[in-house]
């Protein structure tokens, strides 16, 4: 039987805090008055997230969501919603850009502090098929927020 | 069991390498690779035959007609077809099943009518239907199926009380492996003057299969699927019903003479071939068809049974993988879960021991929501597959299993 060890890019994109994030989601759940909503799917392969935002003078004051998916995307949705809490809407779409840099394989994005824990997903951006996912709820962040001010 | 050894050797892409491991294929319900006879006989064709058929009047273009009808026969004898003139190519088994719906349902349909389908269909023999029934007001009855996978029958006769106008369903399950009882479907469905349409894309690679045995109206199934070239495919039809249906495309071909403002159609089965042919993927087809008989279709279906066995076998093994579907005669598709490790996770990790399966819903969304899953793991054999390969998935479930915390087993 082959006992190697898994190859050291499968550790990188599994690593313990993705697969806490994916086992006890943060925030998940829905809230009572949201001011955004975003329902989003990514059909080639089923995943699922709705995600609420409650906004006041342009700033992030609650997030939750519930999704079902894979662990990238769920672990992607989980950090997500602790890093967008009391930050404003302008520096919201700027870590979503910052994301983004991150998947295509920027450097400076997977070493920026201000994406917190979300630099566990750097690994993804060795797995394009996976890029994806973590982007999905970074994809619903966009439209919410676009969708309705 | 078939030597799968010798039998790989004959499909180039299959002694390739991924990340570095020897390429075990495991994907064979989404499409198949290709032995090196269809490679040759598609470039052969362009080497040798290519030119446009059924129009021109040089020596060329009479080889490449001959080409083109000569593989349509060699269908129609595959599936024991009414008659060549009753095989449409097709793009494949979607194309197929939405000229039926295009055709004769549009013809036939009227508001209050019913379309029987299944809850085990794939989205191809589904949405078709309800495009259909949306347009003309008629309604779609969804069949459900049983606990173990497999069309609940009591469920099917009551729907069919209904006297639907058409029945749809997959001689065999793509999610599932469920090998349907078609003929005694069938023979419900007329008993109450249903046409029967057979979504065949997972039975003809498979099978031994007979069309005038099973009297099915309609049977469609794609060439990629069965070791021919994508984009290949058929509609094997009774031609009676062929010959009533208005046509499907409008263009060239299809026509006997246009005038400015109306048309006259050509016989069947032109009637349903407008346009410019896919003649190498017919003639491909052929070619994979000639492979698949010298095997011998019986040889290979209890082949696959056999993979398919001993992977459930084995897969039971590991404590948390869940498989799904019949554990008794089933075709060689084995889909199943593993704890909470999500069926693309697994896929990806997998896919570094050069192990290629299938992660999502596999194009049956209702039939998932019935088994309460947001997606499954499938692995599906063919010919080439061997006991080693069920043996390397296993292993490498394993793996993903550690890698999220399972204890091996």
């Amino acid at each position: 039987m082959d006992t190697s060890p898994p190859e050291p890019r499968l550790s990188a994109l599994y690593q313990e805090l993705i697969l806490d994030h994916y086992r006890r989601p943060r925030n998940k759940g829905m809230l009572e008055h949201p001011t955004h909503a975003v329902s989003l799917n990514n059909p080639l392969c089923g995943d699922e997230i709705d995600l609420q935002l409650l906004v006041q003078d342009a700033v992030i004051r609650d997030v939750r969501f519930v999704g079902r998916g894979c662990s990238i995307s769920q672990a992607s949705a989980s950090m997500m919603t602790q890093l967008l809490k009391e930050k404003s809407v302008p520096q919201a779409l700027v870590l979503a850009g910052r994301i983004s840099a991150m998947m295509q394989g920027d450097a400076a994005a997977a070493t920026d502090k201000s994406l917190g824990e979300l630099r566990a997903l750097a690994g993804v951006s060795k797995f394009p098929v996976r890029i994806k996912c973590a982007l999905l709820p970074w994809n619903a962040l966009s439209d919410a927020l676009k969708s309705s001010a | 069991m078939l030597d799968a050894a010798r039998l790989r050797a004959d499909f180039p892409l299959l002694q390739r390498q991924e990340h570095g491991r020897r390429l075990v294929y495991l994907d064979n319900a989404a499409t198949t690779q290709k032995p090196q006879a269809v490679l040759d006989a598609i470039l052969d064709y362009y080497r040798t035959t290519n030119a446009n058929v059924h129009r021109g009047a040089y020596g060329l273009a009479i080889r490449a007609t001959e080409a083109y009808e000569a593989a349509r026969e060699r269908v129609a004898r595959f599936l024991n077809a009414w008659a060549p003139e009753g095989v449409v190519f097709t793009r494949g088994t979607t194309e197929a099943i939405n000229l039926v719906a295009g055709a004769y349902g549009r013809a036939n349909l009227r508001q209050g009518d019913m379309v029987v389908v299944t809850a085990m269909d794939h989205h191809s023999n589904l949405v078709p239907w309800q495009i259909l029934c949306q347009e003309k007001g008629a309604v779609l009855r969804m069949v459900e199926i049983t606990e173990d996978g497999r069309i609940d029958l009591s469920d099917y006769g009551q729907a069919l009380e209904r006297r639907p106008k058409i029945v749809a369903f997959p001689y065999v399950s793509n999610s599932l492996g469920t090998v349907n009882p078609a003929g005694q479907l069938i023979r419900l469905a007329h008993a109450v003057g249903a046409v029967v349409v057979v979504d065949g894309a997972q039975s003809t690679p498979h099978l031994r299969v007979d069309v005038q045995a099973l009297d099915c109206d309609f049977y469609a199934c794609s060439g990629h699927k069965m070791l021919g070239p994508m984009g290949s495919g058929a509609l094997v039809a009774k031609p009676a019903l062929l010959e009533a249906m208005p046509p499907y495309h409008g263009g060239g071909e299809m026509i006997s003479k246009v005038w400015d403002d109306h048309s006259t159609y050509n016989k069947i089965p032109h009637k349903f071939e407008a346009g410019t042919p896919n003649v190498e993927g017919a003639v491909g087809l052929a070619a994979a068809i000639d492979y698949l008989e010298r095997i011998g279709l019986e040889q290979i279906a209890e082949h696959e049974q056999a993979l398919a066995k001993a992977a459930i076998e084995r897969l039971s093994q590991i404590d948390g993988v869940v498989v799904y579907g019949p554990r008794g005669h089933r075709a060689g598709v084995v889909s199943f879960t593993y704890g909470d490790v999500h069926p693309h996770d697994i896929a990806t990790i997998l896919d570094q021991d050069g192990i290629c399966i299938r992660a999502g819903h596999h194009c049956t969304q209702p039939l998932m929501r019935r088994l309460n899953v947001a997606a499954t793991a499938r692995a599906s054999f063919y010919l080439y597959n061997s006991l080693e390969e069920v043996e390397a998935l296993a292993t490498s479930l394993v793996k993903a299993g550690a890698l999220f915390g399972y204890v091996p087993a």
